[in-house]
């Protein structure tokens, strides 16, 4: 067993010192991240905390106009689009991140199944510093 | 465990609902009355309103969109129903399908012969960035919202992953909104039931009145492709993909089947009912479907031991236009990567194989989110009883389903009902 619980609290902990951790199962071998206390492939409950390569391809996006109120106050909407995607990990799992290096202006030259790697995108200052997950497509 | 059946049969015997749309200084229990009277006027042999034993009422974030939360209670004492036992159902925007299920249970199970199941959402009192933040609350605010992801984000990313899977083009998506408008100006409880030829001229005509050039759409294809005129909300998803933003409420009368015949002379049997759940959009084996709302039908056919060619029109969960292609997939009227083509084809309009949303859909009708899973039964109740007037399908109709998805799939609840 691990001493730190799969939370998200640990997951943004982590992603604070740039590391993408998820969680291994040691019975039936699967990966997740996010990161799961139990394993709902073989139902073990003892997974253990895992780093992850940070390489993956895109599996879905979308460029978004209207953004949500947290998104506004990181500076985009309208007049400054962004791209939110869907990434398959080398590892197999998927998780949901903000993709960086992609023509926002040309969504539909955005290809899914590009490679991409992990990205640690840093928002506010001092205590309120927050880390986010994202991915940018490998030049 | 494999249990397939109810343990008795379940009939609709009322069903009413409010106009949708935006309206000022109304709350939802001002809105549910105007329900409950439709429904108590719809029993053909009348109704003493005290015979209702519980009640069911869906609605996502009463507590968010009106600071107001235990709304069941308030529903039950507007319509002087205390101090029977009243029960709040939220499942995002399934949750007055899930209502519904759940009164169907109630009833099967024995406990009560007579059930009231409501849906009730109020969302036009706050700004639309205000609507957003709350309806992003129906997706996973620890792993998907921080990526930056809408609701609309999240639907369109399933457009995307479609798209690139079967070749659909973006006009597939516009011929939905097209159709459902089509469907929704044939009904008189629609929020937005104007076709879009009708839009196009009226934004002409504004033109011209403020003595700006006149915008010169060569068909309304070309006017959905106009970035001025129809915006991206999150690409590829315009306004005209997107269902609005909604107040409304729904009340559906559910009895025990050997009671139908005392309160109707048209009853409608619930022969189907499945529901599933999910996890978030990311970690589903598919992105192109919703696997909730395939698990969700297979449960509702098998229970009714149909086919989906046997179903004779379907309202269907259309928060956004790729959400309908899919659901016609979900649901098995056309095989994976075929909806869109259908769509195109004209297959899912009124006069189309398989018609989809001849109430307008969510996106015409409106979406006031709490009540859209019990508004889409009050379509059923009229189009299989004869009664839906202008908007009546031809034909002798015995089977209609209903498609209730919550959040992006995490919750389906699909129900399918027989005019006997
Ligand atoms: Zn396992």
């Amino acid at each position: 067993m691990s001493e730190i619980s799969f939370t998200g609290t640990a997951f943004y902990e982590f992603l604070k010192e740039h590391k993408l951790m998820g969680s291994h199962c040691p019975h039936c071998g699967t990966v997740y991240a996010p990161p799961r206390p139990f394993c709902p492939t073989c139902m073990a409950a003892d997974l253990e905390w895992v780093e992850l390569s940070g390489a993956g391809k895109l599996a879905s996006y979308s460029v978004i106009a209207i953004a949500p109120t947290a998104m506004l106050e990181a500076g985009y909407g309208r007049e400054n689009l962004y791209c939110s995607g869907v990434v398959e990990l080398a590892e197999g799992t998927r998780i949901s991140a903000q993709i960086l290096g992609v023509d926002v202006a040309h969504p539909e030259n955005i290809v899914i199944g590009t490679p991409v790697k992990v990205a640690f995108i840093e928002r506010g200052e001092g205590e309120a510093r927050k880390t986010f997950l994202g991915f940018e497509v490998i030049a | 465990m494999a249990r397939t059946k109810l343990s008795r049969g379940v009939a609709v015997v009322g069903a009413g609902m409010s106009k949708f749309g935006a309206f000022p200084g109304l709350a939802t229990r001002d809105l549910f009355v105007d329900a409950f009277k439709e429904m108590l006027a719809s029993v053909d042999k009348g109704l003493d309103a005290r015979d209702i034993e519980a009640l069911y009422i869906g609605n996502f974030s009463s507590d968010l969109f009106e600071g107001q939360a235990h709304v069941a209670p308030i529903m039950a004492d507007w319509v002087g129903l205390t101090p029977r036992p009243a029960t709040r159902v939220e499942d995002a925007c399934a949750s007055s399908g899930v209502a519904l299920r759940e009164g169907i249970i109630a009833i099967a199970s024995g406990l009560y012969d007579m059930v009231l199941v409501g849906g009730i959402e109020k969302m036009t009192d706050l700004p639309t960035a205000r609507v957003t933040d709350t309806l992003a609350t129906a997706a996973d605010v620890t792993y998907e919202t921080p990526a930056g992801f809408t609701f609309p984000g999240l639907y369109a990313s399933m457009a995307t992953a479609y798209m690139a899977a079967y070749g659909a083009p973006l006009e597939a998506f516009l011929r939905v909104g097209l159709k459902n408008h089509e469907h929704g100006a044939l009904n008189p409880k629609a929020q937005f039931g104007q076709r879009i030829s009708d839009i196009m001229e009226a934004r002409k005509a504004s033109a011209a009145k403020k003595g700006k050039p006149i915008p010169t759409w060569v068909d309304e294809m070309a006017f959905l492709m106009d970035e001025r005129a129809n915006p991206t909300i999150a690409w590829p998803m315009r306004l005209y993909d997107c269902s609005p933003i909604s107040d409304g409420a729904a009340a559906v009368l559910l009895v025990s089947e050997e009671l139908a015949t005392r309160f109707s002379n048209a009853p409608l049997y619930v022969v189907g009912s499945g529901q599933a759940s999910d996890g978030a959009t990311h970690d589903r084996p598919i992105l192109t479907g919703i696997p909730a709302a395939q698990r969700a039908a297979q449960m509702a056919y098998a229970m009714a031991g149909i086919t989906p060619a046997d179903i004779a029109l379907a309202e269907v969960h259309d928060c956004f236009t790729i959400a309908e292609i899919m659901a016609t997939e979900d649901l098995g009227f056309f095989a994976p990567g075929e909806g869109w083509k259908a769509a195109i084809e004209g297959r899912t309009a009124r006069t189309g194989d398989h018609p989809i949303n001849v109430s307008g859909g969510l996106k015409s009708k409106g979406h006031p989110v709490g009540a859209s899973g019990a508004g889409q039964v009050i379509e059923i109740w009229k189009q299989l009883r004869g009664e839906a007037g202008v908007r009546q399908l031809p034909g002798s109709l015995r089977f209609g389903l209903t498609h209730n998805v919550g959040g992006t799939g995490q919750t389906c609840a699909v129900h399918i009902f027989e005019r006997r």
